[in-house]
């Protein structure tokens, strides 16, 4: 087949979709992450003293940690689909989380005596932790693999690796209204395990399914 | 321009955009193609790779971006693969040689072989249709009549078929 020829048969399949990559994107995630919701809410749940907790500053920068994760991947991502687009600032907005994780590490180890480090770091729920965010990631993992798959990440496993943290920061956010482990120590050290976990998980099916 | 009345449906000036961007594709696709070693026919299965990818992904493209970066980062992108596929094939098969002699400046003789090789792979079907679409430059309609199906169901086949047709030049590599 020419090249002329091969012209031809892409003319002739000219569809013209009304989708925009980011709604799709949009949708997926969406999706992906009421499913986690309804099994977390119909199995867990959130813990009994929710609405106090929400007057802790601890509880309260769990959501902020893990919220922002979800965002600028999310951004970080969007980008990263379109061939050729610039990453802009979204290449480095992720890293807020880590930074703010860093800042509220330091301030907890100054505020707390040094016998309490030990059993805030390893908490009550570690295993839980690290078996449920990564459980509670499969399906936004999956809906944002299924977006990227219709966009062109140039980088595929780096790109998947994205998805993962995107997914593990949605599904973090669900686990820790359920965790009583607030402190940051435990926070930086079995949060984090988890959704490596979950980024190393998104980098291998980056690898595998986003090649185009 | 050209690609944005493309997305929005304009077939002629999709046609015109394809047709005006496959030459440049083809200088690009042959000057970086000599420097890892591809030759002027391998160069063209790189252009029509490019031509797949632009086609299937054209979604990627930001339309309040300039269209330059996206389809020079496509190329890129698919050099760096036909380099990796290069790097795997140890052996130089004849026909490609063959190709390379018979070949006198024209892409028409050299491409036929390896995209020929994957239309082989379709199914007769869906190949009977790209050849009609394409080679035999007939219309989706008259294709319609011809294999006595609806247009709508020529155009799924189609669609499948160039999806196919790209995803087998990507397991070309392994």
């Amino acid at each position: 087949m020419r090249t002329d020829d091969l012209i031809h048969a892409l003319v002739a399949d000219l569809t013209v979709s009304k989708t925009r990559l980011w709604q799709l994107f949009a949708v997926a995630l969406a999706l992906g992450a009421a499913v986690s919701a309804a099994a977390f809410f119909s199995t867990m749940g959130p813990r009994a003293d929710f609405t106090q907790a929400l007057h802790t500053i601890r509880f309260v920068l769990k959501f902020v940690l893990t919220l922002s994760l979800a965002t600028t991947a999310a951004g970080l991502l969007m980008r990263l689909a379109r061939p050729g687009a610039p990453l802009g600032w979204w290449r480095w907005a992720w890293l807020a989380t880590p930074l703010m994780l860093v800042v509220a590490v330091a301030v907890e180890l100054a505020v707390i005596p040094p016998d309490s480090w030990a059993p805030r770091l390893i908490g009550v729920n570690a295993r839980y932790c690290l078996m449920l965010i990564p459980l509670l990631s499969i399906a936004p993992l999956a809906g944002i693999v299924f977006a990227l798959r219709q966009g062109a990440p140039t980088r595929p496993g780096l790109a998947g690796a994205v998805a993962g943290l995107a997914a593990g920061g949605i599904a973090a956010t669900l686990y820790a209204s359920h965790c009583t482990d607030d402190s940051p120590l435990f926070v930086a050290t079995w949060y984090s395990l988890a959704i490596g976990i979950v980024a190393l998980f998104g980098y291998v099916a980056g690898a595998r399914w986003l090649r185009w | 321009m050209l690609m944005r009345a493309a997305i929005a449906g304009d077939a002629a000036a999709y046609h015109r955009f394809l047709s005006a961007l496959a030459p440049v594709l083809r200088s690009v696709a042959r000057r970086n193609g000599a420097r890892i070693g591809l030759s002027d026919g391998e160069a063209e299965d790189v252009v029509q790779e490019v031509l797949l990818a632009i086609h299937l992904k054209r979604q990627t493209w930001d339309v309040d971006r300039p269209i330059g970066p996206w389809i020079m980062t496509i190329a890129r992108n698919k050099l760096v693969d036909a380099r990796r596929r290069r790097g795997s094939r140890l052996t130089l098969p004849i026909e490609d040689v063959a190709d390379f002699l018979t070949a006198e400046g024209d892409d028409g003789a050299m491409d036929r072989h390896d995209v020929d090789r994957l239309l082989e792979k379709l199914g007769e079907r869906q190949r009977d249709l790209v050849r009609s679409l394409s080679i035999e430059g007939r219309s989706v309609r008259e294709t319609a009549e011809r294999f006595n199906m609806n247009e709508g169901a020529v155009r799924v086949a189609l669609h499948r078929a160039i999806k196919t047709l790209a995803a087998l030049y990507r397991k070309d590599e392994q």
